[in-house]
């Protein structure tokens, strides 16, 4: 179970720049939920997500994985209970460096690193059996560099690497935002894989409120740093754009004018 | 240029390549352009003919030249991660404060070493044994020793730690969700990369006799025109080429250098040395947009 409670943070604190980015975040994600979050710019969506990841500390509250209060854990503590996807396809794999090495950075994710090969024979056709379900034609191309993928098949090889290891919750960073219609929803299609065979504990954020609606068991909204919104399982089922657009309004007072995340 | 002059590039380019491994190590698998080398090789030599000259073994004391060398590439290192000082101007800091370190460890601006016993002395009495004079010696043994070196290197780095330091330089925090704590790879990836200088500080030391506090001016130059020069004229594409290109690039470097000083009619003389290399870091800066004989046909690219 991960507990978020009353987490806040201020940009720029003290200055005439003074940016509240959330105002105490409540929320608990029971194992096995698939929960998008959704919310308009500026709402908190990846402060949140990067206060999970350990990216960032907030200034108040206390962030709960497991039992564990992980709050004052740097990220690179955490990563053994937090997997993460970036929205930028560059951003989480290493460019320069070969696709089995950024799988054996994946594999090595949680545990002890030692003076051994990085990529022995043995863990290269454990790569190339999990890269062949991908269906890529990625399996024989282990050895060339990240930047010769396209950004499509660096984020469905980034979520593989995302589920090499045993994690209690995968991060999603708008995944799919960077990529067009066709590759989105095959990288869409292969979260919801990853996800369901694994019964791997998730959270995605997006800015498609269709997405959001799309996927997963349960939908938060963020608005000004806070949760306006929390649905879940019947209570979701069948909720239209139009309807999440209501409640918010009867809950908020006021309407989106968010263009894009009512058109995407 | 005569067979002395030429032997004598090969040594001295031989002992840069180990200034180059370590500059490769900061500039291009940390992409922290550390200018620490400035002070850190002129260190190695200082510690070392320092502990020399008071009879302590030489090879204990190329060894402790190089702990030297990683201390203050940590310093640099800490300056950077701890205190949250830019990259560039915390190398800058160190090497500054070397200067006066160095002149406090030797107690005067230089020392020379002419007489005592070297790690090179047993080298010359083995040249004595097979009848080969010690300038051609000497270059054997220095291959050696930066082959060896080398492939230390090629093993370290395509290890798991090895592959966590490259991706802690690559994108860091790509690395930091992988479970990699950057600033502890930051700093480690500076105390080897300095430690390699300082090696090589003290071994020129002992080469060519003498240590001296100037000895640094303008090393990270000459380093990084190795690395640049190296990639220029082969593909880097693996770690094992990568480290190759700094080899021969600075050995190319310094036959450059000889044959420039060497041609009569260019009428360059020694003081032209810095000029010189200014000028062949520059087209070795240019060249890479040029075709060129070993390389292969792409060169890190974006190419998505």
């Amino acid at each position: 179970m991960i507990e978020a409670r009353q987490i806040a943070v201020t940009f720029n604190a003290g200055t005439p720049m003074e940016t509240p980015a959330m105002r105490g975040i409540d929320l608990t994600i029971p194992e096995g939920d698939f929960v998008t979050v959704i919310g308009s710019n500026g709402a908190g969506k990846s402060t949140f997500l990067n206060a999970l990841a350990g990216e960032l500390r907030p200034d108040s509250g206390q962030i709960l994985i497991g039992d564990q209060d992980v709050t004052a854990w740097p990220t690179a503590k955490r990563a053994g209970l937090v997997a993460r996807v970036f929205q930028d396809p560059l951003g989480g794999s290493c460019a320069n460096l070969t696709i089995e090495e950024n799988l054996a950075l994946a594999n090595a994710r949680g545990k002890r690193r030692g003076f051994g090969a990085s990529v022995g024979a043995h863990l290269r056709e454990d790569f190339r059996a999990q890269i062949t379900r991908l269906n890529l034609g990625l399996e024989n191309r282990l050895g060339d560099r990240m930047e010769l993928l396209s950004g499509g098949q660096r984020q469905a090889v980034s979520l593989l690497m995302a589920a090499m290891q045993p994690m209690k919750i995968l991060l999603l960073d708008e995944h799919t935002a960077a990529l067009d219609p066709k590759t989105a929803a095959f990288v869409l299609e292969l979260t919801r894989e990853i996800v369901a065979e694994r019964g791997l504990t998730t959270l995605m954020v997006t800015h498609s409120m269709r997405q959001a609606l799309a996927i997963g068991n349960r939908t938060v909204m963020l608005h000004e740093g806070q949760v306006v919104l929390d649905v879940r399982d019947q209570e979701r089922e069948g909720l239209k754009v139009e309807d999440l657009l209501h409640m918010f309004e009867k809950v908020r007072g006021e309407e989106i004018d968010d263009d894009a995340l009512l058109l995407s | 240029m005569s067979q002395i002059a030429f032997l004598g590039a090969i040594e001295v380019g031989l002992l840069f390549a180990l200034v180059a491994l370590g500059v490769y190590l900061s500039f291009r698998v940390l992409q922290f352009p550390d200018l620490t080398v400035d002070g850190s090789f002129p260190l190695g030599a200082a510690v070392c003919a320092s502990l020399i000259v008071v009879e302590v073994n030489p090879y204990l004391a190329s060894l402790a030249a190089a702990v030297a060398g990683a201390g203050a590439g940590m310093v640099t290192a800490w300056l950077n991660v701890r205190l949250k000082i830019l990259h560039l101007l915390a190398s800058i800091l160190t090497m500054i404060a070397l200067y006066s370190i160095n002149l406090r460890i030797m107690g005067r601006p230089n020392i020379a070493l002419l007489g005592e016993t070297t790690v090179f002395t047993p080298l010359e009495a083995l040249g004595e044994a097979v009848d080969m004079p010690t300038y051609v010696v000497l270059p054997i043994a220095l291959f050696g020793l930066v082959i060896l070196v080398k492939l230390a290197l090629d093993w370290f780095l395509n290890s798991e730690v090895g592959l966590a330091m490259r991706a802690t330089g690559v994108n860091p925090r790509m690395a930091r969700a992988q479970g990699i704590h950057t600033n502890r790879y930051i700093l480690g990836g500076m105390a080897l990369s300095n430690a390699l200088v300082a090696l090589a500080g003290a071994l020129f030391a002992q080469s060519q006799g003498a240590a001296d506090v100037t000895l640094g001016v303008g090393v990270i130059v000459v380093g990084l025109a190795a690395v640049i020069g190296g990639e220029a004229v082969m593909n880097t594409a693996t770690v094992f080429r990568a480290t190759l290109a700094c080899i021969i690039g600075s050995i190319l470097y310094r036959l450059a250098v000889a044959g420039a000083l060497n041609a009569d009619m260019l009428g360059l003389k020694a003081q032209d040395l810095n000029l010189i290399t200014a000028v062949l870091v520059t087209l070795a800066m240019v060249l890479p947009g040029v075709r060129m004989p070993f390389r292969g046909k792409r060169k890190g690219g974006m190419t998505s």
